[in-house]
């Protein structure tokens, strides 16, 4: 007689797996700098219109992460990095990724446009489509320029959470999202540093492998030189004030000190002490984004009080 | 009555309760949403009856 026992899919993905394919930790940094850019616009949204706002904005990050794990899972597999996330393990079937993603895309552009204006959520939707498409189906396996340009994805957030108030993209906007986008490269760099063969074994042109790990801290220290340049400028501007430019001024110091140890180690030296340095700018990379953010968003809140800005 | 107990409809339960919640709160936050665009004034009607 036939065996008609049902058989469970023992890998059936629960509610947490899927929430997985949202990058959450990516998720966390997007809900906080497009808070910032939100908080830091001159005019304000009713509580209930700016929940809505942040909400959707990381929903549609979460969007194009999910979509950037359906095509990136043969990469993912193969990466020590990545290869626990739910796709490589098999949680997650690459068409639920796919399904997940495009619905929540929807869904976020959607909302965003009801609950704030347009334009917001046209900014929203070319987010998605630039990570989605521009970055992760073609920047990212074709150039080791590719952290440079797809770090814009990245930067976005803040000025979205600007436009959603304001309707329009202005100087503000523009500063928090060079912010972002001039801080991406040397953060990913230093990581590709120390990653060392991962993206290597998957293909991944990073710039250690196409132009030598040499020459990846030099380009560290340029870009970091010119983000230090950017971000204590910032602070003289309508988003910036005392608290801003204090911090910016002791983070961007620390970080180009980072930077020149690292332009001036040699790899033997890194191998050594298992990339201290490199670890070590990386973690202060993180700290760096967190502050200068929050110090924008701190002078935001202060200003109603008489405190904030230049006033 | 059949009872359908098997250990993957448990293991659903908890994922279709999840899903249920959060399709409650889309409402509940789509319902306030709308609550505060109408009351601020910020929906008008395109004509009022009797208007020529």
């Amino acid at each position: 007689m036939t065996d008609t026992s049902f058989q469970p899919h023992e890998q059936e993905a629960q509610l947490g797996d899927y929430f997985a394919l949202l990058k959450p930790r990516v998720m966390s940094l997007v809900v906080f700098t497009a808070l910032v850019g939100l908080l830091a616009a001159p005019t304000a949204l009713h509580p209930v219109e700016a929940f809505a706002a942040i909400l959707f904005i990381a929903i549609g990050a979460g969007a194009s992460g999910a979509l950037n794990m359906w095509w990136d899972a043969d990469i993912d597999r193969i990466m020590r990095r990545t290869r626990k996330r739910p796709i490589p393990s098999g949680q997650v079937t690459p068409n639920e990724a796919l399904s997940l993603g495009l619905a929540l895309s929807g869904l976020s552009v959607i909302m965003l446009g009801l609950a704030t204006n347009l334009v917001a959520a046209g900014l929203l939707v070319f987010t998605i489509f630039f990570y989605a498409v521009i970055y992760s189906m073609w920047l990212k396996r074709s150039t080791p320029q590719n952290i440079v340009i797809g770090g814009a994805a990245g930067a976005f957030p803040p000025m979205i959470g600007w436009v959603a108030v304001t309707g329009e993209v202005t100087i503000e906007a523009w500063l928090m999202f060079a912010l972002i986008f001039m801080w991406t490269p040397p953060h990913f760099w230093a990581l590709a540093l120390f990653m060392k063969s991962d993206y290597d074994d998957a293909g991944v042109p990073m710039l250690t492998v196409t132009h030598g790990r040499k020459s990846t801290r030099r380009h560290i220290l340029v870009y970091t030189a010119l983000l230090a340049v950017l971000a204590v400028g910032t602070a003289f501007t309508s988003i910036g004030g005392p608290i801003y430019l204090a911090a910016a001024l002791v983070l961007n110091a620390l970080f180009a000190l980072g930077a020149i140890r690292i332009a001036r180690r040699t790899e033997e030296q890194s191998i050594a002490d298992d990339y201290v340095v490199e670890k070590k700018f990386f973690r202060l990379s993180l700290l760096y984004l967190f502050l200068h953010f929050g110090a924008i968003g701190l002078e935001a809140l202060l200003a109603p009080l008489g405190f904030g800005g230049w006033s | 009555m059949i009872k359908a107990e098997h250990e993957i409809h448990q293991r659903r339960k908890g994922r279709n309760v999840g899903v249920g919640l959060l399709l409650a709160a889309l409402v509940l936050l789509i319902l306030a949403l709308t609550v505060v665009k109408v009351t601020r004034g910020g929906f008008e009607p395109a004509f009022t009856a009797g208007e020529e």
